[in-house]
C-alpha cells in the first residue's frame, strides 16, 4: 500500500508540476511538450485508480493524435514569435476583461466540481445501473454504453460528425487548374488511343488536331 | 524485506525479456541486410564473424566510439531526448508481449491497447528529433512521418477492432487463446494483408520510408543525429518493427500456438513458435524493402484515407454482422 501511495504522490506531482510549466513556460514548443507529459501522467493516475481502459484511450486520443496536431500546428506557424509581439504591441489591455471572464468563470465551475465531491455517498446510491465488480470496466463500459445509453451515445457521435463535416467545410477549396492522377484513366489506356501513325508527305507536314 | 524481494525478481525477469530482444534487434539487422542482399544478387555483410553475424555488433561499437555532434542551433534537451524517446516506447511495449501461456511479464486485461498505444505514441520521437535538429531537412521528414503514422494508425484501430469482434477480450493471451482452432488470418486474410501494409507504414519501412528518403530528404528527420545517438534511433526503428511483426502474429497467425496440435508439433516449445512467426513476418518485410519501389506523398496518403479506412471500416460491419447471425459473438 505504501508503494502504491509513492507512485500517486510521484505521478500527481509530475502532473501539477507540468500542468504548471505549460503555462509558464517561455517556448511554446516547449509547452505542448509539457501538455503531453501531463496528459501521460494523468492517465497514469487512471490506471492506478483501476481505470485502464479510460487510461489507455486517454493516451490513444488525447498523447497520439490530438496533441501530434498540437504540436504540428505550434511548430509550424512560430506562435511564440508572434506571441512576442503581441505582448509589445499596445493592443493586449483590450483583451484582458474577456480573459478576466473566462477565467473567473472556469474558477466557479471547478469550485462546484470539488465541492460537489461532498456529496458522493448520495449520488452513489441515486445511480441507475448498479456496478458490477466481476465484470472489467471494458466490458462493463460496453455493455452499458451500448445498451442503455445507446441514443446518448449515438447522440455525441453526431455532434462529432457535424464537427467534423464544419471543420471539411470550411477549409475545403476547389481548386482549377490541379492534375490529377486516375489509375483508370491510365491502366485503361491502350496503344491505339496513345500513338498514331501518320504516313507524311514530303515538303508537307502534318496537321494535329489538339 | 518481502517488497524488496519482488523488486528485484522483477528486475530479473524484465532483464531476462529485455535482453534476448535487444540480441534480436541486433540480429535482425543483420538477417535484414542478408535478404535484401539476396535478393539484389550480392553476398551482403559476411565477413565479421560466422556468416557476418556479428556485422551488427561491430557496427554498434563503431557508433559507440564516434563523436556526437550536436549543433549550435538545435534546441538541446529535446535533440538528446528524441532518441531515447525512440528507443525506450519500442522498448516497453515488449513488457505485454505473451510469448507463452505462462511467459508473459505484465498479462494486462487491455494489452492490445496498450500496444496500440505505444505505438502511437512513437511518432513523437521523431517529431522531436526532426524539430530540434533546427534544419530543414529533418523538419521535412519529421512532418511527413508525423501525417503517414497518424494516418495509418487509424486503419491498425480499426483492423484490431475487427480481431476483438472474434476475441471478446482485450487481453493479448486471450487474443491468442481464441485462435485455438482457427487462426485469424484465414477468416480475417484481407485485414492481415492491410495489417501489414499499415504496420509498413507505421514503422516507415520502405516502401513508405518517406521520412527519411534519402533521394530528397538526406536522412529525413536523422540528418543531424550522429554516433551513439544515431545509433539508438536506428536501433528503436528496428525494435518498432520486431514489435510490428508480433503484433501481427498475435493478432493473426496464433501467437505461441502451434499450427496443428499434433505430435512433432506440439513437443516444440512456444516461444520457439512466437519467434518463428515473427521471423516469417520479418522476411517477408525485408522481402517488400528490396523489390518495392518508393510511394510517392499523394499516394501514400491516398491508399490511407481512401482505401484502407473505407475497407477495414466496412469489414468490421460485415464481420459484426456474420458474427450476430450465426451467433458466434463471443461472451454469450
Amino acid at each position: 500500500m505504501i508503494a502504491h501511495a509513492i507512485v500517486f504522490y510521484i505521478f500527481s506531482l509530475i502532473a501539477i508540476v507540468s500542468a504548471i510549466m505549460v503555462t509558464v513556460s517561455k517556448n511554446t514548443v516547449n509547452s505542448v511538450f509539457f501538455l503531453i507529459l501531463d496528459f501521460i501522467s494523468i492517465s497514469c493516475l487512471f490506471i492506478m485508480i483501476g481505470a485502464e481502459f479510460l487510461g489507455m484511450i486517454m493516451l490513444i486520443v488525447y498523447v497520439g493524435a490530438v496533441a501530434v496536431l498540437f504540436l504540428f500546428v505550434v511548430m509550424m506557424l512560430n506562435v511564440a514569435q508572434q506571441k512576442n509581439e503581441w505582448f509589445n504591441s499596445s493592443g493586449r489591455s483590450s483583451h484582458i476583461p474577456v480573459g478576466l471572464l473566462v477565467s473567473i468563470i472556469i474558477f466557479f465551475e471547478l469550485i462546484i466540481v470539488i465541492g460537489g465531491w461532498k456529496y458522493k455517498p448520495d449520488l452513489l446510491d441515486s445511480i441507475a445501473i448498479e456496478i458490477n465488480t466481476d465484470l472489467t470496466n471494458t466490458q462493463s463500459l460496453g455493455s452499458v454504453i451500448y445498451t442503455d445509453y445507446i441514443h446518448l451515445f449515438q447522440l455525441s457521435g453526431m455532434v462529432l460528425l457535424v464537427a467534423m463535416i464544419g471543420a471539411i467545410v470550411l477549409t475545403f477549396r476547389q481548386r482549377s487548374g490541379v492534375k490529377r492522377q486516375s489509375y483508370f484513366k491510365q491502366i485503361s489506356r491502350d496503344r491505339k488511343d496513345g500513338i498514331e501513325l501518320v504516313d507524311v508527305e514530303n515538303n508537307k507536314g502534318v496537321k494535329i488536331d489538339a | 524485506m518481502a517488497e524488496l524481494f519482488i523488486f528485484f525478481e522483477q528486475i530479473y525477469r524484465i532483464l531476462f525479456l529485455l535482453i534476448p530482444v535487444l540480441v534480436s534487434v541486433a540480429m535482425i539487422v543483420w538477417l535484414d541486410r542478408r535478404v535484401w542482399a539476396f535478393v539484389q544478387k550480392r553476398r551482403g555483410p559476411n565477413v565479421v564473424g560466422p556468416f557476418g553475424l556479428f556485422q551488427t555488433l561491430a557496427d554498434a561499437l563503431k557508433y559507440i566510439f564516434k563523436e556526437i555532434i550536436i549543433p549550435a542551433s538545435s534546441n538541446k534537451v529535446i535533440f538528446i531526448l528524441a532518441p531515447i524517446v525512440t528507443m525506450t516506447l519500442a522498448l516497453i511495449a515488449w513488457a505485454v508481449i505473451p510469448f507463452s501461456e505462462t511467459f508473459v511479464l505484465a498479462d494486462i486485461n487491455v494489452g492490445i491497447l496498450y500496444l496500440f498505444a505505444v505505438s502511437s505514441l512513437g511518432v513523437y520521437g521523431i517529431i522531436m528529433g526532426g524539430w530540434a535538429s533546427n534544419s530543414k531537412y529533418p523538419f521535412l521528414g519529421a512532418i511527413r512521418s508525423a501525417a503517414q503514422m497518424v494516418s495509418y494508425e487509424v486503419s491498425i484501430g480499426v483492423i484490431i477492432i475487427n480481431v476483438l469482434l472474434c476475441v471478446g477480450s482485450l487481453n493479448l493471451s486471450d487474443i491468442v487463446l481464441a485462435q485455438k482452432d482457427l487462426w485469424f488470418v484465414i477468416p480475417l486474410f484481407p485485414m492481415f494483408i492491410i495489417f501489414f501494409i499499415s504496420a509498413l507504414a507505421e514503422t516507415n519501412r520502405p516502401p513508405f520510408d518517406l521520412p527519411e528518403a534519402e533521394a530528397e530528404l538526406v536522412a529525413g528527420y536523422q540528418t543531424e543525429y550522429s554516433g551513439m545517438m544515431y545509433a539508438m534511433f536506428w536501433l528503436g526503428e528496428y525494435a518498432n518493427i520486431l514489435l510490428m511483426c508480433a503484433m501481427g502474429s498475435i493478432l493473426f497467425l496464433g501467437g505461441w500456438l502451434s499450427p496443428i496440435d499434433l505430435f512433432p508439433f506440439n513437443v516444440i516449445p512456444a516461444p520457439i513458435w512466437l519467434i518463428l512467426k515473427i521471423l516469417f513476418l520479418f522476411i517477408l518485410f525485408a522481402l517488400i524493402k528490396a523489390i518495392v519501389p518508393r510511394y510517392r506523398y499523394d499516394q501514400l496518403m491516398k491508399l490511407g484515407w481512401k482505401i484502407f479506412l473505407p475497407f477495414s471500416l466496412i469489414y468490421v460491419v460485415l464481420t459484426a454482422s456474420f458474427l450476430m447471425y450465426f451467433d458466434l459473438l463471443p461472451g454469450n
